[in-house]
């Protein structure tokens, strides 16, 4: 039943007289105006040498703070309170200042989870990963850049030596945490914490990434203690799990062995809610009705239930027509000369009324400028996009306004698309404002009808969205978007930013909201998984194309394009099968 | 970058032209007539003033005189005040003065606001950063001829470190004084900035990640944290540049010091259009290039900028 890919299991020999990394009872608290707020309450774990760790949890849940409090990183007011971390039995929360400086690098190394914030944009590459070999070695002059060269190629960046001399700005975040890792593992650490290494990265690239960090941290008997919040990559690249969860340990052992069988209540609820195990499951349910098997699925089953339903409702003609549609942007380069780039190229599909379709493929392949040229905030170069039977190009004032009305948008970023300064009844109301739409009591009872729609309690119009988690956020984009009563959704990696529990109660809330309000929904996401999900229909986009366009089903189980399958393998845990 | 700096070169000429201008039409609209003014209440017979308004070229339309008094300026003809003193002349003994005591300001204000607003930044909510709050604000919110007087008084008067006033010639070391007055204010905005900069970059993921190198406490602070945390500061310094250059008239009267703030003062009182004019041109000038320059030093600091496209 379980299967794991081979090559990511580290084969070198456990030495189990003396571990490598031992916690005990670890605690870290914030110090706060009113006293000290546990983050992580006795939290235990032992890792030996050549072996890999993963701490899983969703934010807020500890695991970030453990893995900061092992180099003394912690952030702010945060302070180890009880307890020790002892590396080689060295009791690191009792080292002064400057010993741990001689720790940090060239005996633990670091790989940050967010590669676009996390290389100074000021210096360039050359000299950031210069200066970490310089702190931990003697290498000076011409062996220094030498050994920089080559740490950056181990990293994978094959081209290192030209592009020495470049800044952060000027690499893909694959190539940032390519060297970012190369950093880390600079040194020959015995220990390398990677937070979070890929969660900003595509599938694809994520996959390259991973493979990458196996094979270097294998070839150099270095252990691995990795924070996720992603069951599949967990199980897929570690062989010890530790499952937090408000900051104490719920559940430890082999990976395989935990999401195969998860004990803890809350470890059960994280491995149904992964979407990535999840999604079978309902394709499994698709097909043998008769056998319940999954009777604590109860998103799932409502999702299956609901996605039969709208089978059946949807009429046939589509709602909105892509045809030929190319979008050229010009960009500058040197001077005054211009390069074209063409974003989307040539893009023909069709959605119908009461169905959700989904739009899939990673960064730059041009999904995002199609849900732009569809809501009509860019114009087109060429092509034409009919809503409803009428061509939107060419709309202007208040034909403009009109559709802008039927066709809604939710965004990724819920901390970034709500104002801090209006307070929720107030935007929600805003496109009702915006439209003339109701006296302002007809307008405060709809927003009462939002909240309750998206699940709400009445008292959150007076909050404010620093008072909210971002999953409640997400919920008042949707319930913003909905405030005009739109016949379409269109949503741009609305739940990519979420927690996997959270991202199932939001996809469950946008479902039965399709149901209730006969939605059409425009998907646009990186996430496979998640497509899986919620999709009726998929387009695969790659370079401005859509290479593949077909039903959800067909796409996942039978994928015709080279591409489409690599998508598919490169999902993490994606050839592994759980049971409850 | 060549290309990013003759591009600010080209957009100084718009800006060169539309503030001479302006200000040329604004003097010439002060109400009053500065001939007349200059003969006071004695009779003075038609001939003579239309015999001075030619040879201002007060009789010819806006334009034109627009146009000769440019022409001029760009063959240094800078005409000359109603004393028949040449105007290069009086800009001559001027502005070297304010240099000197401006670039001194500058150094006080820049060296000084950047360490104090360092050391705030890294141990913020201590004494020190408390202490260096409340002294910015009573700098910021004291008017600068208080400031003035009370360090005359103390320094100049009571310990007679600093002499009172200025002798003509303004050497440096007389500059002292007037010099940490003029910059007290710049000096408290500096050290807010350079406190709010630093304690945000402080909080950067690039500056946990430069820690978890292995780098030392000062190796971060001065290679991740300061220069990350200049931009601002530069932008702040590079509009006090221009500011402190087109003279201090408060500092100045109290110093006694023969500056351009004074002189200008003097000549819009008199209403010597080709003096105000003039000063305001060089002053122009000056604002225009410390605006490039510090676009420079930005673009320097930050390879964003450099490479924006």
């Amino acid at each position: 039943m379980t299967r794991l890919v081979t090559q990511s299991i580290p084969t070198i020999s456990v030495d189990d007289s003396s571990p490598l990394l031992q916690i005990r009872d670890l605690e870290v608290g914030f110090t706060t105006q009113y006293g000290v707020v546990p983050a992580v309450r006795g939290v235990s774990l032992t890792l030996y040498a050549g072996q890999t760790l993963a701490i899983v949890g969703e934010s807020g849940s500890g695991k970030t703070t453990t893995a900061q409090a092992i180099i003394n990183l912690l952030a702010g007011t945060g302070r180890v309170t009880a307890g020790q971390i002892l590396f080689q039995g060295r009791d690191l929360t009792a080292l002064t200042a400057t010993e741990m400086q001689g720790v940090r690098g060239s005996q633990i190394g670091y790989v940050p989870q967010d590669p676009m914030s996390n290389l100074n944009p000021v210096w360039n590459i050359g000299f950031q990963v210069e200066e970490a070999i310089k702190a931990n070695s003697d290498l000076r002059g011409k062996a220094l850049r030498a050994r920089t060269v080559e740490v950056l190629q181990e990293a994978g960046l094959s081209d290192a030596e030209d592009r020495l001399k470049q800044y952060p700005h000027q690499f893909s975040g694959g190539m940032r945490q390519r060297v970012l890792i190369g950093i880390g593992l600079s040194s020959r650490p015995k220990l390398l914490i990677a937070d979070e290494p890929t969660s900003a990265l595509d599938v694809t690239v994520q996959r390259q990434i991973l493979d990458h960090l196996g094979t270097l941290t294998r070839d150099y008997g270095t252990s691995v203690l990795f924070i996720t919040h992603d069951l599949g990559l967990a199980a897929e690249r570690a062989e010890q799990l530790v499952v937090m969860y408000k900051g104490k340990i719920v559940e430890s052992g082999p990976s395989q062995q935990i999401l195969a069988n998860p004990k803890h209540p809350y470890t059960q609820r994280l491995v149904a809610a992964a979407p990535s195990l999840a999604s079978k499951r309902i394709q499994a349910k698709k097909h043998d009705e008769a056998a319940d098997i999954y009777s604590s699925g109860g998103t799932d089953t409502a999702l299956i239930d609901r996605a039969a339903i709208r089978e059946e409702l949807a009429p046939s003609g589509d709602l909105i027509t892509v045809q030929g549609v190319s979008k050229m942007y010009r960009i500058r380069t040197k001077g005054l000369k211009y390069t074209e780039l063409l974003a989307v190229n040539d893009v023909s599909f069709g959605i119908k009324k009461g169905t959700t379709s989904a739009i899939v493929g990673e960064s730059g392949s041009g999904k995002s400028t199609v849900a732009k040229l569809i809501l009509q905030l860019e114009s087109l170069t060429s092509g034409s996009i009919a809503f409803d039977g009428t061509d939107v190009a060419g709309l202007k004032g208040k034909e403009l306004l009109k559709f802008r009305r039927r066709v809604q948008p939710v965004f990724q970023d819920p901390y970034g698309s709500l104002d801090p300064q209006y307070n929720v009844g107030n935007t929600i109301a805003e496109p009702l404002l915006a439209h003339n739409i109701g006296s302002r009591r007809e307008r405060q009872a709809r927003v009462l009808e939002l909240l309750d729609q998206v699940s709400l309690p009445a008292a959150t119009q007076f909050r404010y969205p620093s008072e909210l988690s971002g999953g409640q956020r997400q919920r008042i984009a949707i319930a913003r978007a909905l405030a005009l009563k739109p016949d379409v959704l269109v949503l741009d990696e609305a739940v990519s930013a979420l927690d996997v529990l959270v991202q199932g109660q939001i996809l469950n809330l946008l479902t039965e909201l399709q149901t209730e309000l006969e939605l059409t929904y425009l998907f646009i996401t990186h996430d496979l998984a998640v497509v899986r999900l919620v999709a009726d229909n998929v387009c695969v986009m790659q370079k401005g194309r859509i290479v593949e366009a077909a039903s959800t089903d067909d796409v996942f189980d039978n994928p015709q394009q080279a591409y489409t399958q690599e998508l598919l393998a490169a999902i993490p845990g994606g050839d592994f099968e759980f049971g409850r | 970058m060549l290309w990013y700096t003759g591009k600010r070169l080209l957009q100084m000429i718009p800006v060169f032209f539309g503030a001479t201008f302006l200000i040329y039409f604004m003097v010439f609209s002060l109400p009053g007539d500065p001939i007349a003014a200059l003969y006071g209440d004695r009779p003075v017979s038609p001939g003579v003033i239309a015999q001075i308004r030619a040879e201002y070229n007060l009789d010819k339309p806006l334009i034109q005189q627009y146009l000769l008094y440019i022409g001029g300026f760009f063959q240094g003809d800078l005409g000359t005040t109603f004393s028949g003193r040449p105007v290069s002349e009086v800009m001559a003994s001027a502005f070297p003065i304010t240099a000197r005591l401006a670039m001194l300001a500058l150094f006080f204000e820049a060296s000084a606001g950047i360490l104090v607003g360092l050391v705030a930044g890294l141990r913020k909510g201590k004494l020190f950063d408390a202490s260096a709050l409340v002294v910015s604000l009573l700098l910021i919110s004291v008017p600068t001829f208080v400031i003035g007087f009370v360090l005359q008084f103390v320094f100049g008067v009571q310990l007679g470190i600093f002499r009172t006033t200025v002798s003509g010639a303004a050497p440096l070391d007389e500059l002292i004084l007037p010099a940490l007055v003029l910059a007290s204010v710049s000096f408290a905005y500096i050290v807010r900035l350079t406190r709010a900069s630093v304690s945000d970059n402080l909080g950067a993921d690039f500056v946990r990640t430069a820690t978890a190198k292995g780098l030392s406490r000062p190796r971060v602070v001065t290679v991740h944290v300061l220069r990350n945390s200049l931009v601002p500061v530069v932008t702040f310094l590079g509009v006090d540049i221009g500011s402190l250059m087109v003279g201090a008239i408060v500092t100045e009267g109290i110093f006694n010091i023969n500056g351009v703030g004074g002189t200008v003062y003097d000549a819009i009182q008199l209403g010597e259009g080709p003096t105000v004019v003039s000063f305001i041109a060089v002053m122009v000038v000056i604002f225009v290039v410390a605006n490039l320059f510090v676009d420079l030093l930005y673009a320097a600091l930050d390879p964003r900028i450099r490479y924006a496209k």
